[in-house]
């Protein structure tokens, strides 16, 4: 059963094929190109399904080969890999079709959908990556596919974005891979091993210890947006919407906040970091980074932007579970993962029906808008309380048990974090939510889909729905042991039963 | 230095043909004309793949095969010699060679003189660069450099115009000073030593003062036809000016003779000089080469100026195995030559598409129709930059991890500081070249280039052959394994004990 | 001085002063002289250097220049065809500084 266990090669290639049969597709050709763009995203939900399926059995699935001397690309699914493509998987497949409705009429759809689904085959190469050679390959790729992705729209705003968003990755990029050959001439080995593989390391030389792991999580760190590394998502706002969805919620920053969890369980070892006291500093800073992306986003105006610094906000989250030495708090991080992914998708899909639709940017352009879209606003509305963490949403969950988990290994001002945190989303997304559906209507905007009988294209608002019911969901069904938090346990589980 | 567990081959035909088919194909083809021209450089090719796969086989066995001209040895005879380091610069030559005999005929069409004149210029080039790859006597080294100057210079020169005349006189200067540099050498090493053969003359060498000045004279004069700082003038308006099949040659291959000529005097020929002084001048050129051109290519407002600033600088990233002197950097000095070649070609091949496309070749925003006809050329140049910026998956990422890890295993931080900025300055200088693919042009129609400008429609070969090289320089990525296994024999450094 | 020693002397200054010709000079045709003379050193020298050993003549450097001369005929005509090219296009013999970018 070859074909069976190099299962995630096949998911990473049907992106890949993907990409390229749409870079040889002509321009005109948008039914084929909408074809091609559905089924891969449908077959890769399938194989992704396979492997999810595999996994829970104990089934182990992998692929190599060598490239050159001593490195191996290696590909494998493990559970925390399943837990990142399963929610790239799916979210891609809603992407994919939102992007179809949100580009109905722009130019150059063809290079635009090829490196959509390249970013996604490298999101999925960052997921299965089985070492840290591997894994860089498809860190450096998905930077090299996003790139034409902010600078879609060629403008010259769109350009200085995608410059900066360069700068920063690019410079990211070659910290990690100083830090990645610093550690392999450092004795240490580059697979991907849980528990980590360079505690001889840690006691030997310490300080060296160090400046590998500040180098990887530095150069990690820019995807993930921890401050002061996260200047470039803001300016990378310029994108269309499902590009800020992809950036924000699927591949980019996901990859980021994946990554320094790949780094940490399975390159250093919880406890080793934390033993040599990089865990709490990781931790503080996560901890900065999330009150000061709330902060940020409560003076933004316009809607993209407070989301964008919304994220840099709740992505540190996710850090923040895994610095902290605890099983209870890794499940409060890992599983905000997939939330985090969740409900910014969600909010991200909104604020772009309402630009496609009505010309809306800006919030105080919002009011009364939730009579004119009930959908989309109703699904906004459940992503801005998911964020914010009212109970029973897929927020509170994993705030639950960041507090919790943080408090069971003594690190009480945690919990002082999540509750100015709380504090500062609710109040960034409730005025918002207050005009959308208290204030009266402004009609502060223009009807660009007039003839449309639901309230926006069924592209734009089925997606939206889907990915806002699929928000509540992981909330309200998270007893399930298929649930994304069911899922973080099992993970947890396996790292801490080392 | 590379003496093998297994004998060496002593008498191997296969060399004579790789050198005497080009040289034979390019008699015939001043008589010939026309089509009948052509078909010499198709014979060519296939006779020195078939050679060149014969050869293959008996130094994957053996290591080193040899060849006595007509039986007669030194000093008098000439010797011909195939290592690794001989066939990776032969296979080199071989596919750059099929890309440009391939795209020759449709980038000359309508001018006859020019095509005439191709023919037999290229393939004099190609012996003498074969005949450069194989000969071991520092006299007929001498010929090979000065058949490969005349060639190249014609080639430089064959567009006609005043500043291709101009440039081309530089070069020329430029090169016979080499050359003579290097004659004088050879005589100074003759009368010091009475011998020639680079191989006899590293054995039991007694070094003075006249084999240092010897060696000195020597190197300067590679370095002046390297074109490396300080010495590289010449090469951006020799290299920009001449027509695009012919810039890919001179990048791709003949200024890389020079590199492989000073590797294969001081490795080979003057080991006992090889120490650490000689390796700090050579890696500070190299550093400066990389900085100086670098930079240079990030001011330049023309395609081809860029990309021929930036053969200045990748051609000192060569030198670095002075410094590093492992093996791990001699994988890397060598990859690097490779991916550098091909990527090179491909993109002097697309910039060449957009010349003849949009009628300039400066840095502005392509307009729309022409983006679609130079989609192929536009994909190949993407694919190449990729690699020249190291990133992966390309051979030049194969490259660029091996010299880092060498540079690690030496110890040295400002080696691997140089690595890394210099990777960063060509993703600058490249993607700055890049973002004018997806840059909007202002006003529509971009500077008022008529679209009647003979393009209409870019032959099939043209546009599509970029492409394939960018392809080939990404799959280098892939098949570092099995080539250096082959390219590596006889290498003079031994495998680090792990 | 010994014989073999002068003919060394001699041939280092005919081959410096083509350098010297050859930086300071811009125009064209006196730079390929004073390639030529360079050229004309290093074979003055080889010369020099076969009858180092009085009994026997060694026949190798006399090979190398007669090798090396019909090489600095070609190159010679072929650089004089360029300035010949560059001086009906362009009415110029020498080089200017050319840094377009």
């Amino acid at each position: 059963m070859a074909l069976y266990t190099a299962l995630p090669l096949l998911a990473l290639m049907s992106s890949l094929l993907a990409a390229v049969v749409i870079f040889l597709l002509p321009e005109a050709a948008r039914r084929w190109r909408t074809l091609v763009n559905v089924a891969a995203a449908v077959v890769k939900l399938i194989l992704v399904a396979v492997m999810l399926a595999g996994v829970m059995q104990g089934h182990e699935f992998g692929f190599a080969m060598m490239l050159a001397p001593g490195l191996e690309l290696r590909l494998q699914a493990d559970a925390l890999s399943l837990l990142f493509i399963t929610l790239s998987a799916v979210l891609w497949l809603f992407t994919t079709v939102y992007a179809i409705g949100y580009l109905e009429n722009s130019p150059n759809r063809g290079r635009f959908f090829g490196y959509f689904s390249l970013c996604v085959a490298a999101t999925m190469g960052v997921a299965t990556a089985g070492n840290l050679f591997t894994f860089f390959i498809f860190y450096e790729l998905l930077t090299l596919a996003t790139y034409p992705l902010v600078t879609h729209r060629g403008t010259p705003e769109a350009m200085r974005g995608g410059r900066i968003y360069l700068a920063y990755t690019l410079a990211g990029g070659a910290a990690l891979l100083a830090g990645i050959i610093l550690l392999e001439n450092a004795g240490g080995s580059l697979a991907f091993i849980a528990g980590g593989s360079v505690e001889q390391l840690a006691v030997d030389d310490p300080a060296l210890f160090s400046i590998i792991f500040w180098l990887l999580i530095g150069g990690i760190g820019v995807k993930a947006a921890l401050v002061p590394l996260h200047g470039w998502l803001p300016v990378a706002m310029v994108a269309p919407a499902p590009v800020s969805a992809l950036l924000h919620a699927v591949a980019v920053v996901k990859a980021g906040a994946f990554g320094i969890t790949r780094i940490v369980f399975d390159v250093f070892g919880v406890q080793t970091t934390d033993a040599l006291g990089l865990g709490p500093v990781l931790a503080a800073l996560a901890a900065v980074t999330i009150l000061y992306g709330s902060v940020r986003a409560l003076a933004q105006t316009d809607i993209k932007r407070r989301l964008a610094f919304s994220t840099v906000s709740q992505v540190s989250y996710i850090t923040l579970g895994i610095a902290l030495a605890g099983p209870v708090v890794a499940v409060g991080g890992l599983v905000h993962l997939v939330h985090q992914g969740l409900m910014k998708i969600t909010l991200f899909f909104c604020a772009g029906n309402w630009a496609e639709t009505l010309g809306i940017h800006r919030i105080d352009q919002l009011d009364g808008v939730g009579q004119r879209m009930p959908w989309t606003s109703a699904a906004f509305t459940l992503g801005a309380l998911g964020m914010i963490g009212v109970p029973p949403t897929a927020g509170f969950i994993s705030k639950w048990y960041l507090g919790t988990g943080a408090l069971q290994v003594g690190h009480g001002w945690v919990i002082a974090v999540l509750v100015a945190s709380t504090v500062l989303n609710a109040a960034y997304f409730l005025p918002v939510l207050r005009r959308l559906w208290f204030a009266p209507p402004s009609r502060d905007w223009e009807e660009r889909l007039p003839g449309t009988r639901a309230e926006t294209t069924l592209a734009l608002l089925i997606p939206t729905v889907i990915v806002a019911l699929l928000a509540l969901g992981a909330g309200v069904l998270a007893g399930l042991s298929l649930s994304p938090l069911g899922w973080a346990e099992l993970i947890v589980l396996r790292e801490y039963a080392r | 230095m590379n003496e093998a567990s297994v004998l060496p081959v002593e008498s191997h035909p296969g060399l004579v043909l790789l050198v005497f088919i080009p040289l034979l194909a390019a008699i015939l083809s001043v008589l010939l004309d026309g089509r009948a021209a052509r078909s010499t450089a198709v014979v060519t090719l296939a006779g020195v793949f078939g050679a060149l796969w014969w050869v293959s086989a008996e130094v994957a066995a053996a290591s080193q095969v040899r060849h006595l001209l007509g039986g007669w040895g030194a000093p008098l005879g000439i010797e011909l010699m195939a290592d690794g380091l001989s066939l990776a610069m032969l296979w080199l030559t071989w596919v750059t060679g099929l890309a440009v005999s391939a795209v020759a005929p449709a980038s000359f069409a309508g001018r006859a003189e020019v095509s005439r004149l191709f023919w037999p210029l290229w393939l004099t080039l190609w012996a003498a660069l074969n005949a450069t790859w194989l000969a071991t006597d520092l006299f007929n080294l001498y010929i090979t450099l000065e058949l490969l100057t005349l060639a190249a210079v014609a080639l430089a020169i064959l567009g006609g115009g005043s500043a291709a005349l101009r440039a081309g006189m530089r070069y020329l200067l430029y090169a016979l000073l080499g050359s003579l540099a290097w004659l004088l050498g050879v005589a100074l090493i003759y009368a010091g030593h009475g011998v020639l053969d680079l191989h006899t003359l590293g054995v039991g060498l007694e070094v003075g003062p006249a084999t240092w000045f010897a060696a000195a004279l020597m190197s300067v004069g590679l370095m002046a036809k390297a074109a490396l700082w300080p010495l590289h003038g010449w090469l951006p308006p020799a290299h920009a000016g001449a027509p695009a099949p012919v810039s890919a040659l001179l990048s791709a291959l003949v200024v890389k003779a020079a590199v492989y000529l000073l590797l294969r005097l001081w490795w080979w020929g003057l080991p006992a000089l090889t120490g650490q002084g000689v390796a700090l001048a050579f890696g500070v050129l190299g550093a400066a080469a990389m900085l100086y051109g670098s930079v240079l290519a990030l001011m330049q407002l023309r395609v081809k100026r860029i990309i021929a600033y930036s053969t200045i600088a990748q051609l000192g990233y060569l030198l670095l195995v002075f410094p590093l002197a492992s093996m791990a950097a001699w994988q890397g000095v060598l990859y690097h030559a490779l991916s550098h070649g091909v990527a090179k070609a491909a993109m002097f091949l697309a910039a060449g598409n957009i010349l003849m496309v949009v009628g300039h070749d400066r840095l502005a925003g392509l307009p729309q129709a022409m983006r679609a006809r130079l989609g192929p050329s536009v994909a190949g140049l993407v694919l190449a930059s990729v690699s020249l910026m190291g990133l992966p998956p390309t051979g030049g990422f194969i490259a660029k991890w091996l010299l880092l890890r060498a540079a690690f295993e030496t110890g040295g931080v400002v080696w691997v500081s140089l690595i890394v900025l210099s990777g960063l300055l060509a993703a600058a200088y490249l993607f700055r070249l890049l973002a004018m693919l997806l840059r909007r042009p202002p006003g529509g129609e971009g500077d008022g280039v008529p679209d009647a400008h003979g393009a209409a429609s870019l032959p099939v070969v043209l546009s599509v052959m970029p492409l394939l090289l960018g392809i080939v320089a990404v799959l280098l990525g892939f098949v570092a394994a099995p080539l250096l296994e082959l390219f590596l024999q006889g290498a003079p450094f031994v495998e680090a004990a792990p | 001085m010994s014989q073999p020693a002068l003919f060394v002397l001699i041939a280092a200054a005919v081959f410096a002063i083509g350098v010297y010709g050859l930086l300071s000079r811009p125009q064209l045709v006196r730079r390929i002289l004073a390639l030529n003379l360079m050229g004309n050193g290093v074979f003055l020298l080889l010369v020099a250097f076969a009858r180092r050993n009085p009994e026997t003549i060694d026949p190798v450097p006399h090979a190398m220049v007669l090798t090396g001369i019909v090489i600095a005929v070609s190159a010679t005509a072929f650089a004089l065809a360029i300035v010949r090219h560059l001086y009906r296009q362009t009415g110029e013999v020498s080089l200017g500084e050319d840094r377009p970018r």
